[in-house]
């Protein structure tokens, strides 16, 4: 069994340190009394209160999440459909242009995704507000669902779906009935990956929105620019907490589902 | 491996199975590939005319505009108005050959930077005990999960001049005056490896787990110390993690317009920066076309070695 | 799991020597390419009711495209496959009246046990009280009925496989297809599981498909067996047809181990030729029907359990050929002795040990003589 030497716990030590202490430090501040942010003047949760109060940031925070939830899920049956074209659907003309598209916005710099589809909707005469953002989420956010479909399609055992179409399904029943349900972990999360990716986007909506509907990455980049503010601390708090929450539950809970379904096969072996 | 797995049968099947399956592979097929399209090869058209075209105070921006009730001739007409100017433009004014320069200057010290903190990381991952590793992947993948804009955020609070850094510094003895940072390009540095670490740390790290420890123990064995067998087998063996973390740091933090905007002084010109400016705050779309062209041609390069990378890998791996 | 007593029938189950009987399957001049690459050359084949038949040979030698052609998963680029009088055409997997039993077993990992050997009745809108007492069949017929309601996760190996072949019975196909059914099992399961199989196929007279790279495992259970290579049949025969007359070297080879000799012909007389296979030895007298000319390159298959060894010369032997004791295997039960002859070459004789170890007269480097009758050995012209 291999130990931790003092050389991986120091490397380790710093590195996590680095990558949590800013995120720690803020989250500290953020119940700070004072309103000048690094002197600590005794504990409150009068920020938390303000941001609740703020009209603007809820509002704000009601557009973000209505538009992360229809980007997120129609990017996620838009990506499912896509990474089913790259595993499932043999070749057809244009599939190059068709693959290259899917991973093209992941490299993308996200000023010239955000300029592009800017474009795109002055050119058609599109009014830019909620429906443009959600458009732009859903485009750059299918692309990473894909992949993630994609990856679990990739080791899916093709003999599942002859096995389902020897035993009398058409191809499309044998997809609903045996595939969906066996990868519907990786679309849940794709799904929540999307979900994250509109939730944090701050350069496209900047270009795809306008007037009415500000998300709220696009508020906390207009305060940020101000300066630091204990507000921006607690509604920043707020947002990772309910993040790092959700996705260190998922984790968990597929962990102990494994370590579940590993004991009941050690016992199945053991038995026979 | 039997001759079955040497083609698809899956096309075949469906090609067999009648119409009604023929129209549901076309369906999946299209409605993907029409919204991409659409949405993303569609808008880069426009750039690029955009890019050819003229600045006019009015909206849209920029002139000729494509009116489809002149038909051909109007087509014809807006073609003929295209020029080169735009391009002409960014040659001219070393604004933006400079942005080009620092941006290749801070992406490519960023990337390297982020290799020398993440390699010990990830090596160190690695080398844990087998019960941790699950547990260390998961810390380095939940700031990615988190806003990178808040995450950037956080750190103005520690370089700044009254900063905790600096107050750190101060009450160790280290400095007796507190050090300018942000607003620097120290800032954008720290603000990439930050941000970027992850991206950096994940490759090598999946390279270095699959790294067999016997060949460790034969170049032990056959004479080699610790050091000099990290110096001949780990390091080129993980060459393949640190390509792909290089460049997964690298291609982001070319077009990187957060971090020098919100880290970054007024003298850190960076392309990114620059295009966003030249877009709201100048106003002058067809220019901020050209840039949005020409960093994609700057970005072509570092992509397209990666993907030769990734395939080479594909093989090696087969 | 109790083994259970073999009933083999009485009379002689051999459909393919009554030219009268038609054919369950039918293969006709099928021809498949992928690309570039001929996985099956323009091979005709019938496979009859009731059968158990046997697809053998090394892997990429064209048995599981032959499998997947009949599921459906794949079509001939040329040819014909008929089933039950029917061409099957380009019939997708679903509307055949064939399944399959996966070598991964493919068991719905997200389904119980009762809900995976439903499965198949489901897609037929069977009524549900009808997939409920089939199913109850099926248990019983593995033996799994106290396993209905797990997962396949919560199976062992074994387990596993009866569940897929209960799956896959549960349509009642016409024909049962079996991709390396055992596989995934240890020696000793794998060899009661044969017997299983054989049972079920007689109780349930149905026809069996087995796809198999295991020698031993197509001689235990098949009715026939066709020996492949390189997309082609070599040979298709019963178990102890191909064993004591094996049409070619490749199949002697492929079943059991073989002594083959190279040699010219000499001369032959009635239905003996002999064979010249060194220089200054005895021509070997082999027995057949054909009658090669003189001069012909041919080959002598023999068996090394039909060699006899002796430390002394023997009387009246048909052939003989005088060696020395290179080396000797011994597995137990029997030993065999790899004596090398006069032109180098090695053949392996088999002996069963019937005396203690110690006892045995011969030992390494003892010159011995080889010897077998023309009958034990089989004439080969390819």
């Amino acid at each position: 069994m291999t130990r931790f030497n003092w050389f991986n716990t120091t490397t380790l030590t710093l590195g996590f340190a680095f990558l949590y202490l800013p995120i720690i430090l803020l989250m500290i501040y953020s119940f700070n009394e004072s309103r000048l942010v690094t002197v600590w003047a005794g504990f409150s949760t009068r920020w938390y209160q303000s941001v609740f109060f703020n009209e603007s940031f809820m509002n704000a925070a009601w557009v973000t999440l209505r538009v992360g939830f229809l980007s997120a899920s129609i990017a996620t049956v838009f990506g499912t459909m896509a990474a089913l074209v790259l595993n499932r659907a043999g070749p057809f003309t244009g599939k190059t242009l068709f693959t290259g598209m899917i991973y093209a916005p992941m490299v993308m710099p996200e000023v010239i995704t955000g300029l592009s589809l800017l474009l795109l909707f002055v050119s058609l005469d599109f009014t830019r507000g909620f429906w443009t953002v959600t458009l732009a989420h859903i485009t750059f956010s299918m692309c990473y669902a894909a992949v993630v479909v994609s990856a679990r399609l990739a080791t899916f055992e093709k003999d599942l779906e002859e096995a389902a179409l020897d035993l009398g399904c058409t191809r499309f029943s044998a997809f609903m009935q045996v595939t969906l349900p066996i990868i519907f972990p990786a679309i849940l999360a794709a799904w929540l990956l999307a979900f994250t990716l509109s939730l944090d986007d701050l350069v496209i909506a900047s270009f795809a929105s306008g007037p009415g509907a500000t998300t709220l990455p696009m508020k906390i980049y207009s305060q940020v620019r101000i300066g630091v503010s204990p507000e921006i601390n607690a509604l920043s708090s707020i947002l990772i907490a309910v993040v790092a929450i959700g996705v260190v539950t998922a984790s968990l809970v597929t962990k102990q589902a494994q370590l579940k379904r590993m004991k009941e096969e050690r016992l199945a072996t053991n038995a026979s | 491996m039997t001759v079955a797995d040497i083609t698809s049968p899956t096309d075949e099947t469906s090609k067999a199975s009648g119409t009604k399956a023929d129209w549901g592979r076309t369906l999946l097929i299209a409605i993907p590939y029409i919204w991409l399209l659409i949405f993303f090869l569609a808008p880069f058209v426009i750039v690029f005319k955009i890019s050819l075209s003229d600045v006019v105070i009015a909206r849209p921006p920029y002139f000729p505009t494509f009116d489809l009730s002149e038909g051909w001739q109007g087509f014809l007409a807006m073609l003929q108005a295209f020029d080169l100017e735009n391009y002409v433009w960014l040659t001219e004014d070393t604004l933006y050959l400079n942005s080009y320069l620092s941006s290749l200057k801070i992406a490519s010290i960023s990337t390297l930077l982020t290799l020398c903190i993440g390699y010990p990381i990830a090596y160190s991952m690695a080398k844990a005990p087998q019960e941790w590793r699950a547990t260390l992947l998961m810390l380095v993948i939940l700031p990615f999960w988190t806003s990178f804009l808040i995450r950037v955020y956080a750190w103005i609070g520690i370089l700044k001049k009254e900063g905790f850094l600096n107050y750190f510094l101060l009450w160790t003895g280290i400095i007796d005056e507190p050090l300018t940072i942000l607003n620097t390009d120290t800032a954008i540095y720290i603000g990439i490896v930050y941000s970027y670490l992850p991206f950096m740390v994940l490759p090598l790290y999946a390279v270095l787990e699959k790294l067999d420890t016997s060949l460790l123990e034969a170049a032990t064995d056959l004479g080699c110390s610790p050091l000099k067998s990290f110096w001949v087998i780990t390091l080129p063996l993980s060459l393949p993690g640190i390509w792909a973390g290089c460049f997964l740091v690298f291609i982001p933090a070319l077009g990187e317009f957060v971090i020098p905007d919100i880290l970054g002084g007024s003298s850190t010109i960076m392309i990114g920066k620059t295009l966003w400016v030249e877009f709201f705050s100048n106003r002058d779309w067809p220019v901020a076309s050209a840039v949005a062209i020409l960093l994609l041609f700057l970005l072509i390069l570092p992509i397209v070695l990666f993907q030769k990378q990734q395939e080479k890998q594909m093989e090696v791996s087969r | 799991m109790e083994t259970s007593v073999l009933t083999q029938p009485v009379c002689k189950f051999a459909p393919w020597d009554n030219p009268a009987q038609k054919p369950l399957v039918r293969f006709e001049n099928v021809t498949k390419k992928f690309g570039d690459f001929t996985a099956i050359e323009n091979l005709t084949l019938n496979i009859y009711e009731r059968e158990f038949f046997a697809l053998l040979g090394p892997s990429g030698c064209g048995k599981t495209t032959m499998m997947r052609m009949l599921a459906g998963f794949e079509y001939p680029t040329t040819g014909n496959i008929a089933l039950a009088n029917t061409n099957l055409q380009k019939a997708p997997p679903h509307k055949r009246p064939v399944n399959m039993m996966f070598q991964s077993y493919a068991l719905f990992p997200h389904m119980s046990v009762e809900q995976n050997i439903a499965f198949g009745l489901k897609q037929e809108k069977t009524s549900k009280a009808e997939i409920k007492q089939r199913v109850e069949e099926m248990l019983s017929l593995v033996q799994l009925e106290p396993f209905a309601k797990r997962k396949p996760h919560q199976l062992s190996g074994g387990q596993k496989q009866r569940v897929a072949l209960a799956r896959s019975l549960a349509k009642k196909p016409k024909l049962l297809l079996l991709d390396e059914p055992l596989g995934a099992l240890d020696k000793k399961l794998r060899e009661q599981t044969q017997f299983e199989l054989m049972n079920i196929q007689e109780q349930l007279g149905l026809t069996f498909v087995i796809v198999t790279h295991d020698q031993e495992e197509a001689m235990t259970v098949a009715s026939r067996i066709a020996v492949m290579d390189h997309g082609k049949i070599v040979q298709v025969a019963t178990p102890a047809e191909i064993y004591e007359y094996p049409n070619s070297r490749y199949s002697a080879d492929f079943i059991g181990d073989v002594n083959i000799i190279e040699g010219k012909i000499d001369v032959t007389t009635g239905e003996t030729a002999s064979l010249n296979w060194a220089e200054g030895e005895t021509p070997l007298k082999v027995s057949t029907k054909q009658r090669p000319n003189h001069g012909t390159t041919c080959w002598l298959a023999v068996r090394p359990e039909k060699l006899r060894i002796s430390k002394e010369k023997p009387e009246n032997a048909d052939n003989c050929i005088k060696g020395e004791v290179w080396d000797i295997g011994y597995t137990g039960n029997i030993s065999t002795y790899h004596v090398k002859a006069s032109n180098g070459s090695i053949l392996k004789a088999q002996v069963s040990n019937r005396e203690h170890l110690a006892d045995r007269p011969i030992t390494w480097e003892d010159t011995v003589y080889i010897h077998w009758e023309k009958g034990a050995g089989v004439f080969l012209e390819n």
